[in-house]
């Protein structure tokens, strides 16, 4: 079982973060990164080729985090690959014992940087999910059987503030049926739109990492809320990123999300939270000490 | 249902036919008359650009449907114009183009992209609803394509990018899966879409498609 599943499985406060592979070859931001992270997190996702755009692969990242010690979650979308690529790519995974996989749509390649590219989408995150069941089962897609089953710690996603909700609501269900044991939410800021699905999402069997998004400043926040879909950041924390005096926006930043944490973490309103910092990931262990989370 | 099509650029119309010196310009009756690509009209003007071009037009045709066979008769009927000419220019959709390569034993060349197969909707709109999957999933999704309308043919419901029943794609699409639950919940039908959708044979229809219709699907699948 691997350490990140230990972590679901215990009463603790699970802490996820996120890094970004890089566009090319030059490794040692990330593993700057990693370094920084590893010892005060369950685990690291690794993201694929975010937002469309071409990077360094999420597979080589997440087996960077293992050699260094650390917990990867392989972000896997199924834009890119078709249920061949998939499963091989699962196998390689666990072979090299990257165990941990997030289930994503992915984004549509024309948001990216290719916007040529051939979108696969053979499968879809909910079938993704009942795949990796499948191959842990024993046999492929096509129901021959495998040579050495391989297992996962699988997960997906839900956007607790999509409008509309409910069509987002049936596919959160199908991805809890299709055996997802963790859920990271897209960014969340409204801690009181939070709770009312936390008290729709309690009745199922699966642990909630609430999605924690570093706001930089007062721009970002309103260029999410403009541009961004499934994120509302309320009027209160945009006029507190104004507030902070010239150049600590991202300090103020830093203090809303270390704050957001420890009342999700205070008030038991998620199992744990999933850090995102985009481009930003040195700052994660401060934002983890001032919510009062401690290492490991 | 028509096959929307959409005029080229005129350098790439030019660049296409760069080693031609006269050209015979053939449109298209039925769809590409409908779209405005195509018809008596955008033929004429296509004729005087090719002239200002520097070409010679050694004479043009809009047949009815230009991608039936009547363009071999047509072929026929315009011998001369046709024998003088070094190229074919088409102004229909691909198949009109593929018909007038094969039957008028002569050089083609598109002067329009076939874009899909669309419903005409208010106004002159034109949108996509079926890509002929040959596996038909509208039972599930009440009478909505997932697999044309989705931008990623999803079929388990919407991704994380839906935002007020549009897109994520932009360029004014609407949410296949926002449009899908609208029409299960007013149907009372919800329940089809909590079903999970097992992944779709993309081979459904082997590519390309053929099929000899004086078989029953049960003998054709005997034989
Ligand atoms: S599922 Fe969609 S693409 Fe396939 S046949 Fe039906 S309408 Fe056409
Ligand atoms: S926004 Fe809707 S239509 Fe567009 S890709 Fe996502 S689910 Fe499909």
């Amino acid at each position: 079982m691997s350490r990140f599943k230990e972590a679901l499985d215990s009463d603790k406060f699970v802490v996820t973060c996120e890094i970004g592979p890089p566009k090319g070859v030059n490794l040692d931001k990330m593993r700057h990164h990693v370094e920084l992270v590893k010892d005060h997190v369950d685990g690291i996702n690794v993201t694929d080729n975010q937002s469309s755009v071409l990077r360094y692969p999420s597979l080589g990242g997440a087996l960077i985090v293992k050699e260094m010690g650390g917990e990867p979650i392989l972000q896997m979308t199924c834009r890119d690959r078709n249920r061949i690529a998939l499963q091989a790519d699962l196998f390689f995974a666990y072979s090299r014992g990257v165990t941990n996989v997030l289930c994503l749509t992915g984004d549509a390649v024309v948001v990216g940087d290719h916007k040529d590219a051939k979108g696969v989408f053979d499968l879809d995150s909910v079938q993704l999910l009942d795949t990796i069941h499948t191959i842990s089962e024993g046999t492929d897609l096509a129901g021959n059987p495998l040579d050495g089953t391989p297992r996962f710690c699988k997960g997906a996603i839900v956007t607790p503030e999509a409008r509309p909700l409910e069509p987002q609501l049936i596919k959160f269900e199908k991805k809890i049926e299709a055996g997802a044991e963790f859920i990271q939410t897209q960014a969340i800021y409204d801690l009181d739109n939070f709770r009312n699905f936390m008290d729709y999402a309690r009745q199922f069997n699966v642990k909630i990492l609430a999605g924690i998004v570093l706001l930089t400043s007062a721009g970002m926040a309103k260029f999410m809320n403009a541009r961004v879909p499934g994120i509302f950041v309320p009027q209160s924390l945009i006029e507190e990123l104004e507030g902070a005096p010239k150049g600590k926006a991202l300090e103020t930043g830093i203090r809303i999300a270390a704050r957001m944490i420890r009342s999700i973490k205070e008030e038991k309103i998620a199992d744990g939270v999933h850090v995102m910092a985009i481009g930003k990931e040195e700052v994660v262990p401060r934002i983890l000490d001032l919510a009062g989370i401690n290492s490991g | 249902m028509k096959t929307i099509t959409q005029q080229k650029p005129l350098e790439e119309i030019l660049e296409s036919i760069a080693r031609d010196t006269s050209v015979f310009i053939v449109g298209c009756g039925t769809c590409a008359t409908l779209c405005r690509t195509g018809g008596v009209e955008e033929v004429a003007v296509m004729a005087e650009k090719l002239r200002d071009a520097g070409k010679i037009v050694t004479g043009t045709a809009v047949p009815p449907t230009g991608c039936d066979e009547v363009t071999g008769e047509m072929g026929r009927a315009l011998r001369d114009p046709l024998a003088g000419a070094d190229v074919v220019l088409v102004m229909s959709c691909a198949f009109g183009v593929q018909t007038a390569a094969s039957q008028l034993k002569k050089p083609v060349a598109p002067a329009l992209d076939t874009l899909f197969m669309g419903k005409e909707g208010p106004a002159g709109r034109y949108s996509e609803i079926c890509m002929q999957c040959g596996q038909c999933v509208l039972s599930a999704t009440g009478g909505i394509c997932p697999v044309t309308v989705c931008h990623k043919g999803l079929l388990n419901g919407p991704c994380g990018g839906t935002n007020e029943g549009m897109c994520e794609v932009g360029s004014g699409r609407e949410c296949a899966w926002t449009l899908i639950y609208g029409r299960l919940q007013a149907q009372g039908r919800l329940d089809a879409m909590r079903k999970y959708q097992a992944p779709k044979s993309y081979n459904a229809t082997l590519r390309p498609g053929m099929i000899d219709l004086t078989h029953s699907r049960e003998e054709a699948a005997k034989q």
